[in-house]
């Protein structure tokens, strides 16, 4: 099966050929997979350039994609990504590679499990975190249709199948009191190995930013959630806290630990070591669901907005 | 860009005088204006770009501006408000003319490549202590290297820079490949000619040298 990073590749050489408002901003990386062509920028190993160059080329009207490991995309421009795009008001398309952990060897430089935080701080921007080829090329087609800003995070780590929709999905239902299980792109297929023997719903989402917080309401029957991300653990818990706000509900989030983690090794390892493999995703939701009083045993909490 | 001849150069000082609230930034303003008044009066047609990269002290700026009919002088003395259009650095959100906000230093050169990668004549003001940040010099060497002829750069030289730029900025762009004059930034004669040198086939920048 291809990688997302080679379909990037593939959906994104094509559209700078045959739609002649498509750019691509590169700073080295992605330079001998992509086309030579008029609109395919190069900057050299310039990443604070390839932000306010992508914001040029926005303002002549444009639609810039621009791409490289994840840390450099979006940690090191971070103000260029506040000021030349959002507070000019501008789009672009931002695609990285490298994920949390896929470049495990390259150690702490190379890894970025912080980026959808960051960027999730920013007003404006769609979060994509797809977790399978086929969805890189729905949502890169998408946004080259747009003017927004859009952030794509490829991984190398790959679901078996991918999933249509936008919002949340629910792929596996269990009881009306079952915890909901949120898995968030390519930590889908460790999810469901997770919760095979369990009494759960599983739910995907691709798409973390605008957080579909409709979809949750509805996904919920009970009380627990539980968020698998792939990247910084609670990136999303504010987003829960707010879709549920009026609903009595506690919250298990599992993701990479916000600690300098000072390893190098295979990406496995670190899944492994963050919790994020099916046994330790099944260990984290064993340990949540059984050593605390759930939620619905409570007396019942007064009404939101809560008076004095 | 519609540019009309209501007020002139003379009624400049006057239109400053209508904006309070920012005078630690007045000599940074001051140290534009005659190179800001140049480019409008003379120098930018209407197919071109021009990029305020120095966003501290745009008082001089909405002068100009105020001038050449592009915002009505009635909001020139709302400077600053909560309600004001005009901020102490400017919105382009806000300020009809205005091409791009600016005030964190260092953002325009980079934005200024990508414009004139994709078609335009545009023209960037940096001043010398603004240079200090190293973004811009990302955008200096990458359009030197390609030869990125419809950059135009004007550095409003006041010797601001913390630890100077030994043997004038001008040597460091002309090291990554563009053209570069010095001249003086108060001789409206010579500013215009140090544009018109611009050879269209290498980025060029004028260097305007302000004395307090």
């Amino acid at each position: 099966m291809t990688t997302m990073r080679k379909r990037f590749y593939t959906v994104a050489g094509r559209a700078v050929e045959s739609d002649s408002r498509t750019a691509l901003v590169l700073a080295d990386i992605g330079v001998a997979e992509l086309p030579h062509h008029p609109r395919v920028f190069n900057l050299g190993i310039r990443e604070q350039l390839t932000i306010g160059v992508a914001a040029g080329l926005a303002l002549e009207g444009l639609r810039p994609i621009v791409h490289s490991y994840t840390p450099f995309l979006v940690e090191r421009p971070y103000e260029q990504i506040k000021l030349d795009l959002g507070h000019q008001d501008l789009g672009a398309v931002l695609v990285s590679t490298g994920a949390s952990y896929d470049s495990a060897r390259s150690g702490r430089t190379h890894q970025a499990p912080e980026d959808v935080a960051a960027l999730g701080a920013l007003p404006g921007w769609t979060i994509h975190v797809p977790g399978h080829p086929d969805e890189v090329e729905r949502m890169l087609r998408a946004a080259l249709g747009g003017d927004d800003r859009v952030y794509i995070r490829l991984s190398e780590a790959t679901n078996a199948s991918a999933v249509d929709g936008d919002g949340l999905v629910v792929v596996r239902r269990g009881s009306d009191a079952a915890p909901l299980v949120v898995a968030v792109g390519p930590a889908l297929d460790e999810t469901v190995a997770a919760t095979r023997e369990l009494d759960a719903t599983v739910a995907y989402l691709a798409t973390v930013r605008p957080f579909d917080r409709a979809g949750l309401r509805t996904a919920l029957r009970g009380t627990d959630v539980a968020l698998v991300e792939p990247y910084l653990a609670g990136t999303s818990s504010a987003e829960v806290a707010a879709a549920l706000v009026d609903r009595p509900h506690r919250l298990l989030a599992l993701g990479v630990p916000n600690a300098e983690f000072r390893r190098y090794g295979l990406p496995a390892e670190h899944r492994a070591a963050h919790g994020l493999d099916a046994a330790g995703i099944r260990a984290s939701l064993d340990a949540w669901l059984n050593s605390y009083t759930r939620v619905d045993r409570v007396p019942t909490l007064p009404p939101y907005p809560l008076r004095a | 860009m519609a540019i009309s001849e209501a007020l002139g150069y003379c009624d400049l000082p006057q239109l400053l005088t209508l904006q309070t609230g920012d005078e630690k930034h007045d000599w940074s303003a001051l140290s534009t204006l005659d190179v800001l008044w140049v480019l409008y009066d003379r120098v930018l047609e209407p197919d071109d770009r021009f990029l305020l990269s120095k966003g501290h002290g745009p008082t001089a700026y909405y002068a100009v501006l105020a001038a050449k009919g592009l915002i009505p002088v009635e909001t020139l003395p709302t400077f600053g408000a909560f309600d004001s259009p005009l901020g102490n650095h400017p919105d382009r959100m806000l300020v009809p003319g205005v091409e791009i906000s600016s005030g964190s230093l260092g953002h325009g050169l980079p934005i200024a490549v990508g414009i004139a990668l994709a078609g335009p004549r545009v023209f960037c003001l940096v001043g010398d202590g603004e240079l200090d940040e190293g973004s811009n010099w990302e955008a200096v060497q990458y359009a030197g290297r390609v030869g990125l002829g419809r950059l135009i750069a004007v550095v409003v030289d006041n010797f601001t820079s913390t630890y100077h730029w030994p043997g004038g900025v001008e040597r460091r762009f002309e090291l990554e490949g563009w053209t570069a004059v010095r001249i003086d930034g108060a001789d409206h004669d010579a500013l215009e000619h140090a544009f018109a040198a611009a050879t269209g086939d290498r980025p060029h920048v004028v260097v305007a040298e302000v004395q307090r």
